[in-house]
């Protein structure tokens, strides 16, 4: 589904990211780890589109297109989510206005029809009760006094909603107290199956208690220095990410 | 000397074509004498610094007369399409600045509609004579002046207690220049008597290709406990320029609530002078400018605080496109007996190109040490991070700007309390916010 090679990007100049490879196929959750500046966010937002970072090699291509040739917005019709770390607050738009544009966009864009009031209701309701989420919250401007935790569970309704190939999320469990993480797990957990992937994108392994990973990667100044299965989450938490670090070599500039 | 000023100061020695003035001749014989020291303001005037009217007096125009108000039929107004329509009102519309009576329609008993000349002799000529050129006499510009002292054709409105809301009143103001380039004054007094409620509509069109210049005055004096709802709405056409003064003075205690929507036009100064005359006074002042092309507007606002205990609360806020260019001048006074003021202004702009221009100057003259008062302004572009939001659930960039505009618009359109007026506002804001701007 998603391929990523050799993928260099950076911000005015600087390079983040300085070679990633990654392969994520339909039904895998992988898992993107490491110290707070390896490029975890960075990685997130060039795959979203992100105007600010500039790609200076490497290719990404997501189911069959590549995604560097895309907008932002086509990247969310072919499939793409990316759950955000501060979702933004925008007074005077409603979230339900917001997603109905948002999905009947995406539809247009997929030469569906637009839904119509009934069956837009409809979807709502059902999306809603999957992540517990509260009409009078849907009602109110989008994330404007929301709680950290109600930022984050609207993002998951947004997701669900959308229903994305690959939803990348990136810190989600940020800020978040332990009944969030879980209500905000249990909403992805259920929109998980066969044909779709999740990338998550966390500095913590409490988030990987609830939502199993097949697969773990720890990001360190710009590169997956190692990969492994769910138990390297376990590891990393029990050592830190000091021993990444040494074995890396480069302990003495961080 | 310019050819319409010249023109004038021949038509003010010929004196007033009714012959009748009584207590208006002191009123416009001062008016004049106040022309002629003040003069068409310059860009040297600190008041008129971004925006220059003189070259609008340059122009040559044809001069209201009841020839030309007559040529137009109601058919032809309230069918244009340009004008806000509700069927309960009342209506009342001048043509070229004068008040013609058999294009309009009062429907409720509660109001009195009088032109003002008659006014000024009968019943109400006690309130005609307290009341009119009040407000303005303080204002030390020439254009304001100007009006006074050659009004002509002007109405005066009477609301009584207990005028309710389902008939409001709407003052469409048209100038007809389908037969050449069009300067009118039109001139309304209103008055609200105690108790009374009145939602009043102001709109400005331009019938005909030429170009109109309109200096229009509006005095509104508001008793103890009666209550106003003011809306104007000014989306004319790119040929039409005016200066649209309004002087509200709170007389007892009482509440206003104003909200003016300014979409198109060459050049548009607004301004609104309130004065609370007693205390506890309350107004809500709010305005949305949304520009693009060569537009102009200058929104100049003046709160008086002269009496203790009042309330104001002012936000204005302008979506900026094009080459259009927007000022925002908003004064607060609070006089030494004004204590326990709260007074809060506001202005916020968002520049949707790079060739729009905003001016915006907040001022607060306090007298008294024991108020509330706030001021501050802002200027930027759309937040880019909001936009990546909306974009990345699969928005188009249009719609996201377009989506983002609304909502920032938003808690200005919500202050219209009027349904009709909100719809047909709501109308006008999004399709300029989907199509018109960049």
């Amino acid at each position: 589904m998603l391929s990523i090679r050799n993928l260099h990007a950076g911000i005015e100049g600087k390079e983040i990211l300085n070679g990633i490879n990654l392969e994520i196929k339909a039904g895998e959750v992988h898992a993107i780890m490491g110290p707070n500046g390896s490029g975890k966010s960075t990685l997130a937002s060039v795959l979203a589109g992100r105007q600010v970072y500039e790609v200076s090699r490497g290719s990404i291509d997501f189911l069959g297109k590549d995604l560097l040739e895309l907008s932002a917005e086509d990247r969310a019709r072919e499939g793409l989510f990316l759950a955000f770390q501060y979702p933004v607050e925008i007074p005077g738009l409603t979230t339900t206005n917001f997603i109905k544009t948002a999905v009947n966009e995406t539809r247009k864009y997929r030469g569906e029809d637009p839904l119509d009031a009934v069956a837009f209701l409809k979807l709502m309701r059902e999306k809603m009760a999957l992540v517990n989420i509260d009409q009078s919250l849907l009602s109110r401007s989008l994330n404007e006094g929301f709680s950290g935790g109600e930022k984050k569970r609207n993002e998951i309704f947004q997701m669900a909603m959308l229903q994305p190939k690959l939803a990348i999320l990136d810190e989600t469990d940020s800020g978040l107290d332990i009944d969030a993480i879980r209500v905000v797990a249990s909403g992805v957990n259920k929109l998980r199956n066969k044909e779709n992937a999740v990338l998550l994108v966390t500095h913590y392994q409490r988030l990987l208690d609830y939502i199993t990973p097949d697969f773990v990667h720890v990001l360190y100044n710009g590169r997956i220095v190692r990969s492994g299965p769910k138990e390297l989450a376990l590891e990393l938490e029990e050592r830190g990410y000091d021993f990444i670090k040494h074995e890396n070599g480069l302990a003495a500039e961080v | 000397m310019t050819s319409t000023v010249t023109y004038l100061k021949e038509q003010f020695k010929q004196g007033p074509s009714n012959g009748r003035e009584g207590i208006l001749h002191d009123l416009r014989q001062n008016a004049y004498h106040r022309f002629n020291t003040f003069g068409i303001p310059t860009a040297k005037h600190e008041e008129w610094k971004y925006t220059r009217v003189s070259g609008l007096f340059n122009k040559e125009y044809q001069f209201g007369n009841s020839a030309s108000a007559s040529s137009l039929t109601q058919k032809e107004i309230l069918h244009s399409g340009i004008l806000p329509l509700h069927d309960g009102a009342n209506i009342l519309v001048f043509v070229n600045g004068l008040y013609s009576a058999s294009l309009s329609v009062v429907r409720s008993s509660q109001l009195q509609v009088l032109p003002l000349e008659e006014a000024a002799f009968g019943e109400y000529r006690d309130i005609i004579s307290a009341h009119l050129g009040r407000s303005s006499s303080s204002i030390n510009d020439g254009i304001n002046a100007l009006n006074t002292a050659f009004f002509h054709g002007g109405l005066f409105i009477h609301a009584k207690p207990g005028l309710v809301t389902g008939h409001p009143v709407y003052v469409y103001y048209i100038a007809d220049s389908r037969s050449g380039n069009v300067f009118s004054q039109p001139r309304l007094l209103v008055h609200l008597g105690e108790n009374a409620r009145l939602e009043l509509v102001e709109t400005f069109s331009t019938i005909g290709d030429s170009e109109s210049f309109t200096n229009k005055v509006t005095e509104i004096v508001v008793e103890q406990d009666a209550r106003l709802e003011y809306y104007t709405i000014q989306n004319d056409s790119n040929q039409s320029s005016q200066v649209n003064t309004t002087h509200i003075r709170q007389t007892g205690r009482s509440h206003t609530h104003s909200v003016i929507i300014s979409l198109n036009g060459a050049l548009i100064r607004n301004n609104l002078n309130l004065v609370f005359e007693a205390p506890y006074c309350e107004s809500r002042l709010y305005g949305l400018y949304c520009l693009n092309g060569q537009s102009h507007i200058d929104n100049h606002t003046v709160v008086d605080n002269t009496k203790p205990n009042c309330l104001s609360n002012e936000l204005y806020k302008g979506i900026v496109g094009g080459n259009a260019t927007a000022v925002f001048n908003g004064k607060i006074f609070v006089r030494q007996d004004a204590q326990k003021t709260n007074a809060y202004q506001s202005n916020k702009n968002i520049l949707v190109s790079d060739t729009a221009t905003v001016n915006s100057k907040p001022q607060l003259e306090i007298f008294a040490d024991d108020v509330k008062c706030s001021h501050g302004c802002t200027v930027g572009s759309l937040d880019d991070e909001a936009l990546f939001y909306l974009r990345s659930r699969g928005l188009s960039e249009d719609h996201a700007k377009s989506l983002l505009l609304q909502a920032f618009a938003l808690d200005i359109l919500e202050k219209i309390n009027s349904v009709p007026v909100r719809t047909y506002v709501n109308e006008l804001i999004s399709q300029r916010l989907e199509i018109d701007l960049p």
